[in-house]
């Protein structure tokens, strides 16, 4: 059929619908038309091959791997950590012995901003939403009796994402396994935290200078990890739109490549070491045109901009979570099928990994059970879904791709903006990105209230309910423990439960009021990496909040940019 | 001539701000006066600020469980303060079993995830002291 | 809270606070107040921050008082943010920026909405400025946005004046160039470490140099990273340096002078104008009075010389 022929019959299903179609009130956030066909595409065999192409070529729309879930599946990885190290550690064995095929750890507060367990402004925050990590003692313990040459370990953790990598190398060596054979990822990424996080430290500079050491002292020492993780998943969170997700995570992953080639590094080196974190929404055909977008985008970036040469340099390989704040309070079974939802949109977008929310995280920490029907939920779409079965299923429909193409175009059009402010460090100093993210939160939340916008039992099909039961609390005797274990520590006492983990004797201060001054001197040299520096103090049993004010007298406080 | 002044104020070091913002945002909407102090405010920074400010409203935003620590030591140091009225609101992901012992210390009202903002303006509107 | 006024001058803050909203508010006990405070007024030197959004003044007053509170001395801050126009609503953001200050016994910041009719805030803003002064502030900031002529009645409490520029403004600098050169004693170039801050002085210095070459006191124009604390201490040292040559030549008890004149003259028109509201407007009168007119039994002249007798008895 030809194009005009095409057209003629559109014009006439659209005439012969229109009566219908004008009864029924219009959704918000629905796409105007109703139907796509080929015009809304380009599909000829040059755009196939520019845009589409192959799995595992350029510019890898279809996905990143050649082969994809017909290799082996994407990596089940449950993000958890509360409390104490024993408890995750104990979280952590259990999800492993259930098919868990790699980490994810979860921080508390205190740990995520570089304060010890003690300080004053952790009260009330240790173990909350996460473990509570003071030292190497705390590492030891979380990772007690799992081979870290076999696991592969995702750690979210980005101001001080340089101390817990050194604690994580030093858990290691004292397994007997060497870095370069570590797997992993750290999230390292700084400039979501400023623009939609929340858990900064330090000003942008000093930031990005961390982050471009990490990356060279990985390329050398621990090759196989994975430096950072690129976040739009909290951009989302904090509100964004599809296109602003990716838009603003590519800008950001633009700003760190910049940054290590300004200090002196090959592109080619890092590059393929970058990796990325998307959320998955509820909609799920919007998702999976997101997840194509977003691959083609970043390869166009690395090949035209910044020149990559190698294929692996050009690759958005992603983490995926479905998305927290989707989950709602109201009807918490109703929870089990949006992450289903949400599941199969990363699946059929292509994900390398992945961590489902259980129903109960708008409530609290989830309990044992609901983690298990999230991972099996995964279990499901892989094994019995058919979604995994082919690559890239949805490629050629008239409505993906014309999403896709859509998606992309915003995403240029911010990337561009954003460029014209400076680069993205810039427009979050202009307070330009959180603006975005909040008008578009606003709406959100706007569009919900005047129901434009469901969600189911928010604000339609509600019912009276009883308080659910039995979810997870955390003591608040666990900051109080935490905090005695710490003092012993830091007093150079041996302490019952680091001894366990093999830490037979107790810290030399002496050790550790050296390896800070070093590691001080090496912060106000620019030109020095840290990392070593940091590893030597970690050895020490010097703590996280130890080290992190070290840090802070020389790079001092970021402030924070707020536009309402 | 009087205008409803509230404090929105995020206490603790969770960064989760986008509940926080909306709110601010349609509480301004809704004609108040709103102090926003941006993230990692401790209780004696929020009391503090809510006298200079002397709102009639603090109304404080936590995903991070921290509440059952933060929220009435916020109470405690606004009420030592000398004011008396202030009502003192709270909202995030708190779970339901937790908010008698929050009332109890004298938080006014608890909005918890998927509340409309325009409850809690009406909430605001029929309860402030003015 | 009984005796307001008493407990400012016994320094209690959250008297300060009450007596600000009692003025912001035009509550009935404001007047009672002023009065009491008034006579402990006129010790404090007082800073008037201007500049278009987005210029860090927040930032910059923070600074600055901080490098106030090392010296010694004691600060009042008052912030102004514009009220929504259609929810007379208002973020007020300032403290954001202002945070370690909360807690120091020494600074007291608030913050106020514009509300709609500006006339009236600098009313306010200015009792706000006096109600600081006597509870001992040493120094005290009016910070505002924009430097249309309705903030410049507002900074007009000031002693001294700065104006707050940053690089890259474009044409937004020509555009308010008549405003600035009137009201700036000292211009302040923050962010000075973005491209174009030197063109920004220059084009600065030549408009001051058009306008003002007669002047006894040429703005001088300061260059800060405000976030980097660069430039702080030299902007706090010109605002000693404008005080001692107002205050040498006499300027400052010129400016102060015309201020009391001008508050006074204010403060007759609003009250005569609440007289006239209250005894011709809301009872009705008026409206018997235009229908008379209209009918040509009288004149406007004629009634309005009347109703001002009658108000002088």
């Amino acid at each position: 059929m030809s194009n005009e022929k095409i057209q003629a019959e559109l014009d006439q299903y659209n005439a012969s619908v229109e009566k219908a179609v004008a009864k029924f009130p219009l959704r918000g956030n629905v796409p105007e038309k109703g139907l796509y066909t080929p015009l809304d595409i380009d599909m000829t065999p040059e755009a196939y091959a520019d845009k589409i192409g192959f799995p595992g070529v350029y510019p890898f729309t279809r996905g990143v791997q050649p082969t994809m879930y017909r290799g082996r599946f994407w990596t089940m990885r449950m993000y958890a950590g509360f409390s104490t190290a024993k408890a995750s550690n104990e979280r952590y064995r259990y999800l492993i012995a259930n098919g868990g095929t790699g980490l994810s750890c979860a921080f508390d507060l205190p740990t995520q901003i570089g304060y010890d367990s003690d300080d004053p402004i952790s009260e009330g925050e240790v173990g909350k939403v996460g473990v509570a990590i003071d030292s190497l003692a705390d590492m030891q313990i979380l990772f007690d009796k799992i081979d870290l040459g076999k696991v592969s370990t995702s750690m979210t953790i980005n101001a001080p994402a340089s101390v817990l990598l050194c604690m994580y190398i030093a858990v290691a060596e004292k397994q007997g396994v060497s870095m370069d054979k570590l797997r992993g990822t750290i999230q390292n990424d700084i400039l979501k935290e400023y623009a939609a996080r929340g858990t900064y430290i330090f000003p942008p500079r000093p930031s990005m200078r961390l982050i471009t050491n990490i990356f060279e002292f990985c390329s050398k020492n621990v090759p196989l990890w994975n430096t950072i993780s690129i976040s739009g998943y909290h951009i989302r969170e904090a509100g964004s739109t599809a296109s602003q997700e990716i838009a603003f995570t590519i800008a950001d992953g633009i700003a760190y490549v910049d940054a290590a080639i300004k200090a002196g590094m090959d592109v080619d080196a890092f590059a393929g070491r970058l990796s990325f974190f998307w959320n998955a929404h509820n909609n799920v055909l919007e998702e999976v045109a997101k997840f194509r977008a977003s691959r083609r985008v970043w390869a166009k970036v690395m090949k035209e901009r910044f020149g990559a040469k190698k294929a692996k340099s050009m690759m958005l390989r992603v983490h995926t979570q479905t998305a927290g704040s989707m989950l709602t309070a109201q009807q918490p079974n109703n929870n089990i099928v949006r992450v289903a939802l949400q599941t199969a949109a990363a699946v059929m977008g292509g994900t390398q990994s992945l961590h489902t929310n259980s129903k109960d995280e708008a409530l609290a920490l989830p309990t044992t059970e609901s983690v298990t029907i999230a991972l099996r939920t995964q279990q499901i779409v892989a094994e019995e879904s058919g979604l995994a079965d082919v690559i890239d299923p949805l490629a050629g429909s008239y409505y993906v791709e014309a999403m896709t193409d859509r998606i992309e175009k915003e995403a240029w059009e911010y990337i561009k903006k954003i460029d014209d402010l400076g680069g993205a460090v810039a427009a979050i100093e202009k307070g330009y990105i959180q603006k975005e993210i909040q008008d578009s939160a606003y709406k959100w939340q706007m569009d919900v209230e005047a129901k434009k916008r469901i969600i189911v039992g928010v604000n339609k099909y509600q019912v009276e309910e009883e308080p659910p039961k039995g979810l997870l609390k955390v003591d608040a005797s666990v900051g109080i423990e935490q905090s005695k274990r710490l003092a012993d520590l830091k007093a150079g006492k041996t302490v019952p439960d680091y001894v366990a983990v093999g830490m037979t004797e107790g810290r030399n201060n002496d050790d550790v009021k050296a390896a800070l001054a070093e590691l001080k001197t090496a912060a106000q040299d620019e030109n020095e990496n840290l990392m070593p520096h940091i590893l030597k103090a970690v050895k020490t049993y010097a703590t996280l909040g130890e080290i992190c004010n070290t840090l802070r007298d020389v790079f001092g406080l970021y402030e924070a940019h707020v536009s309402l | 001539m009087d205008k409803i002044k509230v404090l929105v104020a995020k206490p603790g070091l969770d960064g989760h701000d986008r509940g926080a913002k909306v709110v601010a945002r349609a509480l301004r909407d809704a004609g108040f006066e709103v102090v926003y102090t941006g993230l990692r405010q401790t209780p004696e920074q929020i009391a503090a600020a809510a006298a200079e400010e002397d709102v009639d409203v603090v109304a404080m935003s936590l995903l991070s469980g921290a509440h059952p620590h933060l929220f009435p030591a916020v109470v405690k140091l606004v009420r030592e303060k000398g004011m008396k009225d202030a009502l003192i609101i709270g909202g995030g992901v708190i779970p339901d079993g937790d908010i008698p012992a929050l009332k109890e210390a004298g938080v006014s009202e608890v909005f918890t995830p998927g509340t409309p903002t325009g409850d809690i303006v009406e909430y605001i509107k029929a309860h402030v002291k003015k | 809270m009984e005796n307001i006024a008493e407990e400012v001058l016994m320094g209690n803050r959250y008297a300060l606070a009450k007596a600000i909203t009692a003025i912001e508010n035009e509550r009935e006990n404001a007047m009672e107040i002023m009065q009491k405070l008034y006579p402990h007024t006129g010790h404090a030197y007082v800073l008037g921050i201007t500049g278009p959004p987005g210029a860090g003044k927040s930032t910059l007053t923070d600074k600055l008082a901080k490098e106030y509170r090392r010296q010694g001395k004691t600060v009042g801050i008052i912030a102004i943010d514009p009220s929504s126009p259609f929810s007379g609503g208002a973020i007020l953001g300032d403290r954001i920026r202002m945070n370690d200050l909360t807690l120091d016994d020494g600074v007291f910041m608030r913050s106020m909405g514009t509300r709609g009719s500006l006339g009236g805030l600098s009313h306010k803003t200015a009792d706000a400025v006096k109600v600081m002064d006597a509870f001992g502030m040493d120094v005290i900031f009016v910070e505002t946005v924009g430097v249309g002529q309705s903030e410049v009645d507002i900074v007009k409490a000031a002693d001294t004046t700065m104006v707050v520029l940053i690089p890259g403004m474009g044409d937004d600098i020509q555009a308010i160039k008549a405003g600035i050169l009137e009201i700036g004693d000292i211009f302040t170039i923050n962010k000075a470490d973005h491209d174009g801050a030197d063109k920004l002085a220059t084009e600065l210095n030549m408009m001051l140099d058009l306008d003002g070459v007669m002047k006894e006191w040429r703005p001088p124009i300061m260059k800060t990273i405000a976030n980097q604390n660069i430039g702080i201490a030299e902007v706090v040292e010109t605002f000693g340096k404008h005080h001692n040559h107002i205050d040498g030549n006499g300027q400052l008890t010129v400016r102060r002078t015309e201020r009391t004149k001008n508050e006074m003259l204010d403060l007759l028109d609003s009250r005569i104008g609440e007289h006239i509201r209250r005894n011709v407007v809301e009872n009705g009168k008026i409206d018997k009075l235009v229908e008379e007119i209209k009918a040509r039994r009288t004149d406007p002249y004629t009634e309005a010389a009347k109703i001002v007798s009658e108000m002088l008895k």
